[in-house]
């Protein structure tokens, strides 16, 4: 027996020991792809790449605020020197000289392979002459002039032709030799990190060396009396990594307050009822159990676990602390040795049927192929049933001998003598069905939020910040792209020529305003190799220059330095990715090219075109049809609203499977559709109300309003039962039964209250669902129950 | 005799300086009166590179205090519109927009022209030392590059001009090369 007795209780203390180790070891990430799909199109799977691991998700934008402008350009230096020492940070650009000057030697070097203007024709005699001529045209103006030096060696003007190539958009205003906003206020660097932007724990490491080392470059830029108090100047970062890591910093701080607050506000609620510390304790052990088993299970499915899901452990306090407190409190002197006993024979068939009612409603999240609402099924069930079978064979094995508790009948016979009459009871249902039901007919069209960024931690200021930098950055926004994919990096290169000679004809035709493509910065193999074969020998050139030259005020004789550069060209190597290195050309590439699973994309960003003076919509269709079969266009906006609306309709789904789910389970259990209804009927109403109520204070519901509705159905069908089974109970405990529902609504309105004050949208969604509809649930429920089952 | 000699000397120098240095102040005056200018331009460089001169033609506009645009015609259409600390290139239909003190090769340029339009003599001091020479019908500011950076370009500036009216703007490199724009006032072309 003692044994039999010792057995639950060694289980427990094992599942919550591995429970632990499992979530203290998971991986807490924070970043959107929460509500990205687990098994995308193949044009979906190019942009959760894109999202997650591509070159834009790691790029970290710097502004030095603050001080005055010297010393913000000063600490730029100082900064941008710091990181690049930091083997973190794959590019750091802050438009210094120093790489200015680079990039001039590497593109001069190598521009016979570079520029676009290299063919066969520009080498005869009337190739020659034309752009010799252009050359010497664009000697006249003071713009020009930097030409002048460099005639003799490069009278074709390569060298012009690849400044204009890689023009890309406007370039950032530059001040004391680095990069500053338009307004001149700050300084802007762009550092791009080794680690994905999905990465979470690599991004807060690399934001907290930016810290370091702008700490360490504010010192070395100070003087020695004016370096403990700083100089005024001050960091301000975004970006993808950025917004992710102070997500998941939000989203663990809110979850972690509003837990411990939470906590704190159920247990005095229990100390008030139970009088007894040790009852409250041992209250909380089905809490505990389930929130860790939760945790752990998610991370054992998952391998990560995303804030959502942490954030949603605080939801567990509303419903597994109910068990408890229905063991307890109905189970009157929960010590005595039969009042056990009859808890077991009497209510847990009524808790087990209510957990069982919510685990069916959360089992439909499962299959759902967003791993956000997936983890959240997990979650709840793993963490529901843990708490469940900890109420039900561990929480009375550790009960002590004795336990005296506050008997709570006063208050449900208190409660129970203010209840309405049925009649009266019916009609006020029915009125709320009514009204409800109007008022969401009413906003149908506009009831859901279709925004991702609804539910985006970020503030409205933070994504306002990331703009204004973009902005002075000149860094195309996301909006259309083209991808050329193919199967290895020269494969792609040449994509990326071929859309980027119909995208050349889409710019002159006005249809788009422009496009940037990684091929500029590193031509593929195919066009060295045609650009060097367009270089005529010596001899050739030699002759096709005197003829070029006639008429001209340039004479052959002093382009020797010219024939020279050709022969040499003629013998270079192609140029590779390696050779880029140390130039602002590699960030280019980088930020153009992606590999993922074994294939290389080239992305070609469009720029919009300006249309009579103002930025106008690209047509993405017409891209598309000249594109052919080539390369795909991409609308990332688009893309991301169909992936989101995608989400929500799944989520709507799921919902309601569960719900049919739920009441098919009642059908069973209670052996009768009638009763079903009657139990059902209660939480309907509970959800309309709510929803109404959301929509009238002009809120448009989002994935975690529709995730609180399921909450209420779970939490709520607990007391639809009770009501159902126990509020005709014999032995006059209806009294208890019902004071237990009331403290139970009471711990859940108090859990999910507070997290309607959560800054955090997702939490706050659910919090502002669930609290005000657990409550109506209840008072439905009472409302609802057969009259004579309550009066008698 | 000879001391008073040495001194009538002196007090005739120093009084040719107080002179010069006069008309200076007023063909400054003169010059920041004018707060619109329009006049057309032939500017011919000479590059040892080239076996003859570069000829390019068009229109200078000019609105105080800081505004500068050079609109060449020919031999290819571009505009440079110098605003404030702005550069503003427009040519083949594309538009460039620079920041002039990423330039410090470029600046002093504009700058002697532009604070010499507005009549700004402490700015043009600042950059260039001023010698003036002639009277106020007709005169000529010598301008040479104070700062070093400035020098490694441009070894002399020199303007010619009468009353507020700017006649022609010579800027003399270091290398040998040398441009002379002729400015014909009265209106547009």
């Amino acid at each position: 027996m003692r044994l039999r007795g010792a057995a639950p209780i060694a289980l427990w203390l094992l599942l919550l020991a591995a429970a632990a180790l499992f979530a203290a070891r998971a991986r807490y990430i924070a970043d959107m792809s929460a509500f990205l799909p687990a098994h995308p199109t193949a044009d979906q799977q190019l942009l959760v790449d894109q999202l997650r691991e591509g070159p834009a998700s790691r790029v970290i934008l710097i502004a030095v605020e603050g001080a005055d402008a010297p010393m913000r350009a000063r600490l730029s230096k100082a900064l941008a020197q710091q990181l690049r020492g930091d083997g973190e940070f794959l590019s750091v650009e802050n438009g210094a000289a120093v790489s200015r000057r680079h990039d001039r030697q590497f593109l001069f070097r190598h521009r016979y392979l570079l520029s676009a203007a290299v063919t066969p024709q520009r080498f005869t005699a009337e190739g020659l002459h034309a752009a010799i001529e252009t050359t010497i045209d664009a000697l006249t103006s003071p713009a020009g002039l930097w030409l002048k030096s460099l005639l003799p060696r490069d009278p074709t003007g390569e060298m012009l032709q690849l400044v204009e190539q890689l023009e890309r958009g406007t370039a950032p205003r530059s001040a004391d030799g680095v990069w500053v906003s338009a307004a001149d206020e700050r300084a802007l660097l762009v550092a791009e990190t080794r680690a994905a932007g999905s990465d979470t724990d690599a991004q807060q490491h690399a934001l907290a060396a930016i810290r370091r080392a702008f700490r360490r470059a504010v010192r070395a830029t100070s003087a020695p009396a004016q370096a403990a108090a700083g100089n005024g100047a001050h960091l301000r970062v975004s970006g993808p990594g950025v917004f992710a890591v102070a997500a998941r910093a939000k989203i663990e701080r809110a979850a972690l307050r509003l837990s411990i607050l939470g906590g704190a506000l159920v247990i005095t609620l229990l100390l008030a009822v139970y009088r007894s510390l040790p009852a409250v304790l041992l209250g909380l052990v089905p809490v505990v159990t389930g929130a860790l088993t939760g945790v752990a299970a998610v991370a054992l499915i998952f391998g990560e676990v995303q804030g959502v899901t942490l954030g949603f452990g605080i939801t567990l306090i509303g419903e597994a602390v109910d068990y408890s407190i229905y063991f307890f409190i109905q189970s009157g002197d929960a010590a005595a040795g039969g009042a056990q006993e009859r808890w077991r024979r009497l209510f847990w068939p009524t808790v087990r049927l209510g957990a069982l009612t919510s685990i069916c409603g959360f089992a439909s999240l499962l299959p759902s192929g967003f791993p956000g609402l997936a983890q959240l099924g997990v979650y709840s069930i793993s963490g529901l049933a843990a708490a469940a079978w900890t109420t039900r064979f561990v929480l009375p094995r550790l009960l002590p001998a004795r336990l005296p508790l506050r008997n709570v009948a006063p208050l449900g016979e208190a409660l129970r003598a203010r209840l309405p009459r049925a009649g009266l009871s019916r009609g006020l249902g029915a009125a709320i069905m009514i009204g409800s039901l109007l008022v969401l007919w009413l906003h149908h069209g506009r009831l859901w939020n279709r925004d991702l960024a609804a539910l985006s931690p970020i503030s409205a200021a933070d994504r306002n910040f990331d703009a204004a930098l973009r902005a002075d950055l000149g860094a195309a926004d996301v909006g259309d792209i083209v991808v050329a994919g193919g199967g290895d990096l020269q494969a792609a290169l040449r994509g990326a020529e071929r859309a980027g000679a119909t995208l050349s004809r889409l710019a002159g035709a006005g249809v788009i305003g422009g496009f940037d493509s990684p091929a500029v910065y590193m031509p593929s193999l195919a066009t060295q190799a045609a650009r060097r074969s367009s270089l005529p020998d010596t001899v050739s050139l030699a002759a096709n220059l005197r003829r070029a030259t006639a008429g001209l005020p340039l004479r052959a004789a002093r382009l020797a330095p010219f024939l020279h550069d050709i022969a040499a060209a003629r013998k270079a190597p192609a140029l590779t990715p390696a050779d880029l290195a140390g130039t602002s050309m590699a960030l280019g590439l980088d930020e153009l090219m992606l590999q993922s699973r074994g294939k290389w994309y080239a992305l070609l960003p469009l720029h919009p075109p300006l249309v009579a003076g103002r930025v106008a919509a690209i047509n993405i269709d017409r891209v598309r049809r000249a594109l052919g079969g080539g390369a795909v266009a991409l609308d990332i906006k688009a893309q991301a609203d169909a992936l989101y609306a995608g989400y929500m309709r799944n989520a709507q789904r799921a919902s309601a499977v569960g719900f049919g789910a739920i009441a098919l389970l009642l059908c069973i259990a209670l052996r009768s559709p009638a009763r079903a209804a009657r139990v059902l009927a209660p939480l309907v109403l509970a959800v309309l109300a709510v929803t109404a109520a959301l929509e009238l204070a002009g809120l448009r519901l989002t994935i975690l309003h529709l995730v609180g509705m399921l909450l209420i159905v779970a939490v709520g069908s607990n007391y639809a039962l009770f009501f159902d089974r126990h509020g005709a109970a014999v032995d006059g405990s209806a009294a208890s039964t019902i004071g237990s529902l009331a403290i139970a609504n009471a711990a859940t309105v108090i859990g999910f209250g507070l997290l309607s004050l959560s800054k955090v949208p997702v939490l706050q969604d659910l919090g502002m669902t669930v609290a005000p509809g657990a409550f109506l649930a209840l008072i439905f429920s009472a409302l609802l129950a057969r009259r004579s089952a309550i009066d008698a | 005799m000879r001391q008073r000699l040495a001194f009538a000397a002196l007090a005739w120098l120093a009084l040719c300086g107080a002179a010069a240095d006069g008309d200076l102040q007023r063909v400054m005056h003169l010059l920041g009166a004018q707060r619109h200018r329009q006049a057309r331009f032939v500017e011919r460089q000479y590059l040892a590179v080239l076996d003859r001169p570069l000829e390019s033609r068009g229109e200078l506009l000019y609105d105080a205090p800081d505004r500068l645009e050079q609109r060449t015609l020919q031999p290819r259409r571009e505009s440079m519109i110098v605003a404030g600390e702005r550069l503003i290139v427009d040519h083949g239909g594309r538009r460039r927009v620079l920041d002039l003190r990423a330039y410090p090769q470029i600046a002093p340029f504009i700058d002697s022209l532009r604070d010499t339009l507005a009549g700004n003599r402490p700015a043009l001091a600042h950059a260039f030392a001023i010698t003036f020479r002639g009277d106020v019908r007709r005169w000529t500011l010598l301008l040479t590059p104070k700062s070093a950076a400035l020098a490694r370009a441009v070894s002399q500036i020199r303007i010619d001009g009468a009353g507020g009216d700017l006649l022609r703007v010579e800027i003399r490199q270091t290398d040998g090369d040398h441009s002379s724009m002729r400015i014909e006032n009265g209106g547009a072309p």
